[in-house]
């Protein structure tokens, strides 16, 4: 019997229903990278913040005439450039792997995914827009918190599965900061943050090592 | 030993077939290009393999038009999917067997 081209047929098997189903060249680096961008941008928020509740407290000049809406505005603008920069980092970092696995980057698979992991992504950031709407602003935080677990969770399917854990804990300390409102940007620093921080690098070691690569070059 | 001989399938004999049924069992369908570019085979290649296993009802084969280009569709049917998964069994067991 010739058992080496039975293993070699249960490995190809394995191999294309992975490759027929799971987007697999998402980058860990990005992740790593995302959840520093998300630290970054929390601590300049956080000043912000302090600057803006000395202003409040000592009754200084207006720096405009509507401060709140000074500070919102700083803040979501914050918040823009982080998701920007995630977003652009993970592209590029994840077409790159995809050259070096030669996958393509817009497959039907890459499609499912991002599909999946828009709809909830989507749905939460209409629902947070709502929060704000109706003056709920302190629940927009562990809104994002959610709706991003509920979306990584969908989308693990279609990729590295593992991300199915992060999605988790995302959801959890959003849940749990619903009870905290007012430290909505620590909780964030933990999810968007410290969880990308530590998922990435988790990730990275799993996957995308140099060492454990054919290739040498990373 | 002989039992599990019978077990492994014929029509599955070959890295094409054996690779456009892996895709097909995990995945709703697949279509003519998605087949072509994750099994690295020609056009020629892929339509003699599908129409093989086609032939042996384990898949079914939908045609319709996407943008007015004739698109194919290629889906496992029931008995594709139990045949593959026996197959896999068996190739199992003969691996354990051998060790």
């Amino acid at each position: 019997m010739n058992t080496k081209n039975y293993l070699k047929d249960i490995s190809d098997i394995k191999t294309m229903m992975s490759r027929s189903s799971r987007f697999m060249s998402l980058s860990g680096l990005s992740g790593v990278l995302a959840g520093v961008y998300a630290l970054i941008g929390a601590t300049i928020a956080y000043f912000q913040i302090k600057d803006f509740k000395f202003l409040i407290y000592n009754e200084t000049d207006w720096i405009s005439d509507n401060p709140y809406s000074s500070l919102f505005f700083n803040l979501v603008t914050i918040a823009l450039i982080v998701l920007a920069a995630a977003i652009a980092t993970g592209f590029f970092l994840t077409l790159r792997k995809a050259k070096k696995q030669n996958e393509k980057i817009w497959n039907p698979v890459s499609k499912r995914l991002l599909a999946n992991f828009a709809l909830p992504l989507v749905s939460g950031g209409l629902f947070c827009i709502v929060l704000i709407q109706y003056d709920i602003a302190g629940l927009v935080a562990p809104a994002t918190l959610i709706f991003y677990g509920l979306s990584l969770v969908n989308a693990s399917k279609f990729t590295i599965g593992d991300i199915k854990y992060l999605g988790i804990a995302n959801i959890i300390i959003g849940l749990i900061a619903t009870q905290f409102v007012g430290y909505g940007l620590y909780f964030w620093a933990l999810g968007f943050g410290i969880f990308h921080i530590i998922y990435g690098t988790i990730l990275y070691n799993k996957y995308d090592r140099p060492s454990q690569s054919e290739e040498n070059i990373n | 030993m002989k039992n599990i001989i019978q077990h492994i399938n014929k029509a599955f004999d070959h890295r094409v077939r054996l690779g456009i049924m892996s895709i097909l069992m995990v995945n709703d369908f697949a279509d003519f290009n998605m087949l072509k570019e994750l099994l690295g085979a020609t056009d020629g290649n892929i339509a003699s393999h599908t129409k093989a296993l086609e032939k042996e009802a384990y898949i079914s084969i939908e045609k319709s038009f996407i943008n007015r280009k004739p698109n194919t569709r290629y889906i496992a049917t029931a008995s594709g999917r139990e045949a593959f998964t026996k197959h896999i069994e068996a190739l199992e067991k003969l691996i354990n067997n051998n060790d």
